[in-house]
């Protein structure tokens, strides 16, 4: 029994200690440049499909593993280094979040690139020289690998820790992690810096999997797969925070081990719970502290909207005019895209509302457009309820959803709130994906067809049209009316916004109920035309795509996320039929209009 | 059936060519006679960017099928034309190809879904837009059963039928301490119902004494195998594959957990998951899977070596899979005076055909649509630093289904 818990323990230990190296780099990266890394997980598959190769081609012996190891971490550093000069760099001044879009086009063009490098199959490396064995604890065994990885862990914590705090370099770090203005104003190269601390969080990131060579398959999914519980490690944490991150990994670490011992059906919820708790306990992580200064507003304020010019007005008058003649004359399928984008229009709209007039960013939108695709799809299938009914609960259910939520997220700030959302938004889904009786988990729900007049596609497209622009236009009026000026208002200055009497909570608490409505209406429509309910509606990758729709489009303007949600959604579209690269091809377009139209699409319009 | 290269056969596939064009100008086969060289359009849709291990292989075997019946002159004369679709792992996706291959690609039938999810998703769309869909591959057992519907026709022997397979050889093994691992979906929660269920019912004595539901693709091997090492089993039986399994299995090893204990496991004799073990390859394990290097009859050597000579490697269970849903629904396009959906699934409903494993004739079930094609049972060893299947046996999918009345009433919509 004590060797059991011991072992547990360790185990435990192994898997903290190859999370803190992950969550390392991601947190140095943030705590400096502020980048929301998306890419991070797939610098961490790099190093492991790097390490692989290296490992299957050098001889067999210590120096040439070990020497391999370092090798990748060192490779996937210069890669960071090529990204972020050419990349990063370039955008630096753009809005908040928006240099997550350009991460997230490296994503994509590395899934690509891993897959036509390294095949699809997942590879098995040799393992450690000398490491094959295991160690008797008690009367139990554990891998001698793993005790080595336990100690790897530890001796990178103090390197770290000694690099930070007896070097110029590592000052600065800290520095700018606690005001990067101020750094700047006294005179350091932010440049070199800024390419420094990539090149140090990226060859961590590849140390990591390349670390993970002798104990787990190779495979194209390790990206994804890491990234998330790396940025929970990174937040629990507290953000720019390494100790704060090694205490959380360790934390993480031995909940997932025992965890598995008391329930091992929730292993997948269990990371973002504790999330949700250290959060609402302690709302800037573990060790994380509150950013001082001018660092407290991230947000560079931001010129007023401005109402559309009569032009402008004439423009989008016509372009509503031609969208509800369409499907007069369009034929099947382009209405079901049609009413896929406008579905998509109302979606980014919703996301868009708190994040662009509301200055909330939210990782987790997708929960609300699950909620009401489900709270619609749940009425039909155990009430037997008809359509119109189900989707009036679609908006109610989301909004719920959005005001208990909300209530939470609110009380954040910046990345840690766009944080809680998803943890939010992971407990939602894997409601959905594990409660098998009353969601039919992730086999879904099906027959969730509408009644016979609503059938043919020209009246589903009319309804989209109607419910989605509707929907979408509701929103900008709201964004005109007193109560988005009180929510622009807190957005710009929380201090003066209270000093005219502004609740900026409950402002933007009822934004967010409002977006989590609209979101689920959205959500009630897309589950009708589809005729069926899944998990994957709320998952992240959806959150993300209306992320990509909203900063794609433009933060700033109103017209941003229709544009951008046009674009993602034809772009997208377009591309899983013509291609089989679609994520490459995707990847690079998305990096592509980042680096030409940094204010989005809509930005290139309005800056002229 | 035949398989063989197109090119030293021009000669002779241009002349059946002109034959059955004649035999079906002559013979009047209204609908297929007026579309003569029209080809008959397939919409495949599968999960080719998210899955890619299991259906790369997939897709070269289903573009040898179609390209080698095409030389043998096709489907009276009209040949296949197969229009791919990649779903990205999303079922909405999944449904709204399907809209755009029946609506603007006119295709004639949709195929595919490796994922259960989008195999269910595309079966009610199927229903609802009244369209034949022959799913290959995902396994769920509520495709055919609890969700079935007219349009609707599966391949691939489904989670019941290998539990079935695999509760045999696990009711013979002395052992009555089970402990199970599944990733924690409804795969892995059906598999481990099943199995739960008729070995018990085989064996009233036995007890499951450890459970572990690690989410599919993350597994947390080093804890997971700890935390069954602790329930001390005398037997495991063990449904994660992929990246899961891999990662299991190598702490497994490292730890122990599979000394003097039996393991039987589903899936893992597929070259897909064995290969990637390499060396590492569980010895000893009884699992259901596809030992194609060892099989030896005149269909299946065809078929291998036509696969070898085209992609310059073994086929895969995948490649199976997707050479006989060819091969299905060629024979069942064979039978059918026109493109009629109606037409087509009265064909597809009792419908024999052939497959590569060359055990003898499949059938889709009139009473639930499932296919009776088989799998195969066997223990895992390693040869020559590969793991591979020994003592196997090939076990027909018809003994391990309920009977077809059982079936019937299992399925609320008939």
């Amino acid at each position: 029994m004590l060797g059991n818990l011991a072992v547990q323990a360790l185990s435990g230990l192994a898997s903290a200690a190859s999370l803190f190296l992950v969550a390392a780099g991601l947190t140095v990266i943030f705590g400096v440049t502020r980048i929301v890394n998306f890419a991070h997980g797939s610098f961490y598959m790099l190093g492991a499909y790097l390490g692989w190769t290296l490992a299957t081609n050098l001889p067999r012996g210590h120096v040439p593993f070990w020497g391999g190891v370092v090798l990748a971490a060192v490779i996937v550093g210069l890669v960071g280094v090529v990204v972020e000069l050419l990349l990063l760099r370039r955008i630096y001044k753009a809005p908040e979040l928006f240099q997550l879009l350009a991460t997230f086009g490296v994503v994509l063009v590395v899934q690509d690139a891993a897959l036509w490098i390294w095949g699809p199959q997942d590879l098995l490396g040799p393992r450690a020289p000398g490491l094959r064995g295991a160690v008797y604890i008690f009367d139990s065994r554990f891998p001698l690998y793993d005790l080595v990885l336990i100690g790897i862990g530890i001796a990178v914590f103090l390197l770290l820790w000694l690099l930070f705090q007896r070097t110029r370099f590592g000052i600065l770090v800290r520095a700018a992690t606690a005001d990067r203005e101020m750094v700047g104003a006294l005179g350091v190269n932010q440049r070199l810096l800024f390419t420094g601390v990539f090149f140090l969080g990226s060859a961590l990131a590849g140390l990591a999997g390349a670390l993970q060579v002798p104990r787990e398959s190779v495979n194209l999914q390790m990206d994804l797969a890491i990234i998330a519980e790396a940025f929970v490690v990174v937040v629990v944490g507290g953000l720019g925070s390494l100790p704060g991150a090694a205490l959380a990994a360790l934390l993480l670490g031995q909940m997932q081990a025992f965890g598995i011992l008391v329930f091992p059906q929730i292993t997948l919820v269990l990371v973002f719970l504790v999330m949700a708790a250290v959060l609402v306990v302690r709302p800037y992580g573990l060790l994380g502290r509150a950013p001082a200064g001018h660092a407290a507003s991230l947000h560079i304020v931001e010129p007023p909207i401005a109402p559309l010019s009569p032009r402008g007005r004439l423009v989008a008058a016509v372009a509503l005019g031609l969208a509800m003649l369409a499907p007069l004359v369009l034929a099947d399928y382009a209405l079901v895209v049609m009413t896929e984008i406008c579905v998509a229009i109302l979606f980014a709209a919703t996301l868009h509302f708190i994040m662009g007039p509301g200055g909330m960013a939210s990782f987790g939108h997708a929960a609300y457009f699950g909620i009401g695709a489900y709270g619609a799809a749940l009425l039909v299938k155990h009430l037997a309820a008809p359509m119109e009914l189900s989707l009036l609960a679609a908006p109610f259910a989301a909004g719920i959803a959005g005001l208990a939520f909300g209530w939470f997220c609110v009380r954040l700030s910046g990345v840690y709130a766009a944080m809680l959302t998803m943890a939010f938004a992971q407990i939602a889904w894997s409601t959905a994906f594990q409660w098998v009786a009353f969601t039919g988990g992730d086999n879904g729900i099906l027959g969730v067809w509408p009644p016979a007049w609503a059938v043919p596609k020209p009246v589903q497209a009319w309804g989209a049209l109607v419910l989605c622009l509707g929907g979408a236009f509701l929103l900008r009026r709201m964004i005109f009316a007193p109560f988005g000026a009180a929510l622009r208002a807190q957005r710009d200055s929380v201090l003066r916004a209270e000093a005219i009497g502004i609740d900026t909570m409950r402002t933007r608490w009822f934004a967010f109920a409002i977006a989590a409505a609209f979101a689920g209406l959205a959500g009630g429509l897309f589950a009708f035309t589809k005729g069926s309910v899944f998990p994957t509606y709320m998952n992240i990758s959806r959150s993300t795509d209306g992320l990509l729709m909203v900063l794609l489009g433009g933060v700033q303007t109103v017209t941003g996320p229709i544009i951008g949600a046009i674009a993602y959604t034809g772009l997208h579209e377009q591309l899983l039929r013509l291609t089989d690269l679609w994520r490459a091809v995707l990847g690079a377009i998305i990096i592509a209009l980042v680096l030409f139209f940094p204010r989005g699409l809509a930005g290139l319009g309005a800056k002229q | 059936m035949q398989l063989h290269g197109a090119s030293n056969q021009e000669g002779r596939f241009s002349m059946i060519v002109t034959r059955r064009t004649a035999l079906a100008a002559g013979l009047a086969v209204p609908a297929i006679a007026q579309a003569q060289n029209d080809p008959i359009r397939i919409g495949e849709i599968n999960s080719y960017t998210a899955q890619p291990a299991f259906l790369v292989p997939y897709r070269n075997a289903w573009t040898l099928a179609v390209d080698t019946i095409n030389a043998q002159g096709g489907i009276n004369g009209r040949p296949l034309a197969t229009i791919f679709r990649d779903d990205a792992g999303k079922p909405e996706d999944a449904v709204r190809h399907a809209g755009e291959l029946i609506n603007n690609e006119r295709v004639a039938l949709i195929s595919g879904a490796f994922l259960s999810n989008i195999g269910l998703a595309l079966g009610d769309f199927a229903n609802q837009n009244k369209k034949l869909f022959v799913a290959s591959e995902a396994l769920t057992d509520a495709l055919v059963w609890s969700r079935g519907n007219r349009y609707t026709f599966r391949l691939r022997c489904s989670t019941y039928m290998q539990a079935a397979m695999l509760v045999e050889e696990a009711a013979k093994l002395p052992a009555k301490r089970w402990a199970v691992v599944a990733p924690n979906y409804e795969y892995g929660q059906s598999a481990v119902r099943w199995f739960k269920e008729m070995l018990t019912r085989a064996k009233p004595d036995v007890q499951f004494v450890a459970e572990q539901f690690p989410a599919l693709g993350r597994i947390d091997a080093g804890a997971t195998v700890q935390a069954l090492a602790a329930a001390n089993p005398e037997a495991i039986f063990n449904v994660t594959f992929g990246a899961d399994l891999t990662n299991f299995v190598r702490q497994g090893n490292t730890r122990g957990l599979f000394e003097r204990r039996a393991v039987v496991s589903m899936l893992t004799g597929e070259p897909e998951y064995l290969e990637p073990l390499g060396d590492e390859a569980p010895e000893g394990w009884i699992v259901t899977g596809y030992p194609v290097e060892q099989i030896n009859n005149p269909t299946h050597n065809a078929f291998r070596d036509a696969y070898r000579a085209k992609y310059r490697e073994l086929p895969k269970l995948g490649s199976v899979v997707a050479y006989d849903t060819v091969l299905a629904i060629a024979a069942m396009l064979r039978k059918v005076p026109s493109l009629e959906t109606e037409a087509m699934v009265e064909a597809m409903r009792g419908l024999k055909f052939n497959g590569v494993f060359g055990q003898g004739e499949s059938e889709f079930r009139a009473a639930d649509h499932q296919s009776t094609m088989g799998a195969y049972v066997g223990r895992t060893v390693v040869r020559g630093g590969k793991g591979t299947m020994a003592d196997w046996r090939f076990a027909d999918g018809r003994a391990y289904l309920p009977s077809e009345d059982a079936a019937r009433a299992m399925r609320p919509a008939g």
